[in-house]
C-alpha cells in the first residue's frame, strides 16, 4: 500500500476562482479522502441585515453572489411578502420570471465553458462563452447591468421592461436554441467527454437524500425537486414546461441536466413574452409588522431559502439565508474519493459550486519534494484527456 | 394530506400549531422530543432538511428547522426553545448529513452545543476565533 498524502485545494479554487480549501487525501493517484474547510472569505452578511433597513437588504443579498444574483433578493422579497401576505401585480411576476430564467441560462452557459475548459476543452469553453454574452445583453437592456440587476423589490420589481424590448428578447432566444443544440450533440457525441464524465462522480441517490442536495445537483442523481414546480412561485405553475431529471448521478447526468434545462428555459421566457400584461409592476408596501416569513427560490444551483423575522421596526432581527451551495458542496465529500486526482478537478466543479454562497477552495499538492499549483492540476486533467483522444485515434 | 399525517403521528407531542400561509406551517415541540420528529419527518415522510435557523431571543435561543415537503410544496418548520444558560440538543446527524454543517454553524455562532454530533469544530469562522465568542448572539461587540 502506497503512502497516504495530501493535496491542498485552496484556499483559493483554481478553476473557478473563488475561495474554498479542499484537502484530498490521496494514495498514488487515488483520492482516499476529502476534507472540506470553508469559511475562508465569510462576509457575516447574516448579521449585517440585522443592521440595515428592510430595502436595503434587497441591495445587500443582491451581493452575495454574482452568478446567480437575482436569486437572492428574489427568495428575499419572497419572504417579506409570505410576512406581509400581500399580492404583487401580474406584470411584476413576469418580469421577475424573465430575469430569473435569463439568470439561469446565463449561470448554466458560463458552467458549460468552465467544465469543458476543466477537461480540456478549450472549444467548448469559448463557444459557451461566447453564447452566452447575448445574455448579458439582454440583462443591460432591461437592467442596464449586466450583472447585479437591482430588479428586485419587495412588493415588485423596482424597473419596466420596454414593450420594444420583447422583439430583441424574443430574437436572442431563439437564436441560442441552434446554439445549445450544437452543444448537446458535440457532448453526446464526443466519446473522450463520455469516457471523462461518464461513471466519473457518482452521486448516489442515498446520498443526494441523505445530505439533502437541491438543483441538478440533485436532479442528476434522480431526485426529482424543483422549487419552481413544487412550490411555485410567480408563475410557474401557470406555464407549461419540464423538470429534467437523470438516474446516474455522474458528471455526465449533470451535463446532460443543466444542457436541458437550458431550453427549459429559453421556453418559459417565450411563454412569459406571450402571456406578460400590462399594468403596474409594485404593490405599495408601508411598515413590516412583526412576524416571520420564508421564501425560496429555484437558483441555478437549486433552491435558496430566506428566512425572516421581524419585531415590527425598520430592521429585520434575524435574517437566516441558505445558498444552493452550502449543501451540494458538501455532496463531494461523498463523490470525490475513489476517483483519480485528475478526476477530483471536474468532479469538485461538477456541483457547479458557488463559492461566494458557501464560501472557500485552492490547489497545492505536495508529494514528497515537489509542489504542484492549481495549474497543475488542470494540466493533469487536460493530460488525461489528450491521453484519451490518443486512445481513440483523435 | 401529510398535515393530518404529522398531526396524527405527533399527538399532544406539538405544543403549538400555526399555519402562516398556506405553505407554511410552525409546530413547536419539547427539545426532548426532536428526533423522533425529525425520524419521523426525514425517513417515513420523505421530507427534507432544508436548513436550521439558530435565534437569540435574548431571554432564551429558538432553533426552527426547516423541512421541505417537496411532494406537497409545504416548509414543515419545527420550533425549539433552548435555555439560555446551557444551550444544547440532540444532533440530527444520526439520522442524515444535511444537518452537519448547519449544526457546527449555529454552534460556533451561537454557541448551541449538539449532543452527540461527531466533529462539533469550526466550519466558518477561524480556529483562532476566541472561545466563547458568538458573533450571532445580541450581546455579541466585535471589540
Amino acid at each position: 500500500m502506497s503512502k497516504r498524502k495530501i493535496v491542498p485545494i485552496g484556499p483559493y479554487h483554481p478553476l473557478q476562482e473563488e475561495p474554498e480549501f479542499f484537502k484530498l487525501i490521496v494514495e498514488g493517484e487515488r483520492v482516499v479522502d476529502l476534507e472540506v474547510d470553508i469559511g475562508y472569505n465569510h462576509r457575516g452578511i447574516e448579521k449585517l441585515a440585522e443592521a440595515k433597513h428592510w430595502d436595503q437588504i434587497t441591495f445587500l443579498v443582491e451581493r452575495i453572489c454574482g452568478i446567480c444574483s437575482t436569486s437572492h433578493p428574489f427568495a428575499y422579497c419572497l419572504a417579506v411578502e409570505d410576512l406581509l401576505k400581500i399580492d404583487i401585480p401580474e406584470r411584476a411576476h413576469y418580469i421577475r420570471m424573465i430575469i430569473d430564467e435569463l439568470q439561469r441560462l446565463h449561470s448554466h452557459l458560463l458552467w458549460l465553458g468552465l467544465a469543458g475548459h476543466f477537461i480540456g476543452y478549450n472549444t467548448i469553453w469559448m463557444w459557451a462563452w461566447k453564447a452566452r454574452e447575448p445574455i448579458l445583453d439582454m440583462f443591460e437592456l432591461i437592467s442596464g447591468n449586466r450583472q447585479n440587476y437591482a430588479m428586485m423589490k419587495i412588493g415588485g420589481v423596482r424597473r419596466d421592461m420596454k414593450k420594444e424590448d420583447y422583439q430583441v428578447l424574443r430574437k436572442t432566444i431563439k437564436e441560442l436554441y441552434p446554439t445549445l443544440q450544437l452543444f448537446q450533440k458535440a457532448i453526446e457525441d464526443d466519446p473522450v467527454i463520455q469516457t471523462r464524465t461518464k461513471g466519473v462522480g457518482i452521486l448516489k441517490k442515498e446520498d443526494a437524500l441523505s445530505i439533502a442536495v437541491v438543483g441538478p445537483t440533485a436532479r442528476a442523481s434522480g431526485v426529482n425537486i424543483d422549487v419552481r414546480r413544487d412550490d411555485p412561485y410567480a408563475f410557474y405553475d401557470k406555464l407549461h414546461w419540464s423538470v429534467i431529471t437523470c438516474r446516474e448521478g455522474d458528471i455526465y447526468a449533470k451535463v446532460i441536466v443543466r444542457i436541458l434545462e437550458m431550453f427549459e428555459s429559453c421556453s418559459l421566457i417565450e411563454q412569459c413574452l406571450d402571456k406578460i400584461p400590462d399594468g403596474a409592476i409594485e404593490a405599495e408596501v408601508r411598515d413590516i409588522p412583526p412576524g416571520e416569513g420564508i421564501g425560496r427560490v429555484e437558483a441555478p444551483r437549486g433552491e435558496c431559502i430566506h428566512y425572516i423575522r421581524s419585531d415590527g421596526t425598520n430592521r429585520p432581527i434575524r435574517h437566516k439565508i441558505r445558498a444552493p451551495s452550502f449543501v451540494n458542496v458538501a455532496s463531494n465529500l461523498v463523490t470525490v474519493p475513489g476517483y483519480t486526482i485528475s478526476d477530483a478537478a471536474i468532479t469538485l466543479a461538477a456541483v457547479d459550486p458557488c463559492y461566494c454562497c458557501t464560501e472557500r477552495s485552492a490547489v497545492f499538492l505536495k508529494t514528497g519534494e515537489k509542489i504542484l499549483t492549481g495549474d497543475d492540476l488542470i494540466k493533469l486533467s487536460i493530460q488525461k484527456t489528450e491521453n484519451l483522444k490518443k486512445d481513440y485515434g483523435l | 394530506m401529510i398535515k393530518d399525517e404529522v398531526k396524527n403521528a405527533l399527538k399532544e407531542t406539538i405544543k403549538e400549531w400555526e399555519t402562516k400561509s398556506p405553505k407554511r406551517i410552525y409546530l413547536t415541540i419539547d427539545k426532548k422530543h426532536l428526533l423522533q420528529t425529525a425520524k419521523l419527518f426525514f425517513s417515513d415522510l420523505s421530507m427534507r432538511l432544508s436548513t436550521i435557523t439558530g435565534i437569540d431571543n435574548e431571554q432564551n435561543f429558538e432553533l426552527i428547522y426547516h423541512f421541505s415537503c417537496d411532494k406537497s410544496g409545504e416548509i414543515f418548520n419545527i420550533r425549539v426553545f433552548l435555555e439560555k444558560n446551557n444551550p444544547e440538543i440532540d444532533s440530527l446527524t444520526k439520522l442524515f448529513r444535511a444537518s452537519d454543517w448547519v449544526e457546527r454553524e449555529i454552534n460556533e455562532m451561537l454557541g448551541v452545543r449538539f449532543i452527540g454530533h461527531p466533529n462539533l469544530t469550526h466550519l466558518l469562522l477561524d480556529n483562532d476565533w476566541p472561545k466563547d465568542s458568538y458573533p450571532l448572539r445580541k450581546d455579541y461587540t466585535n471589540e
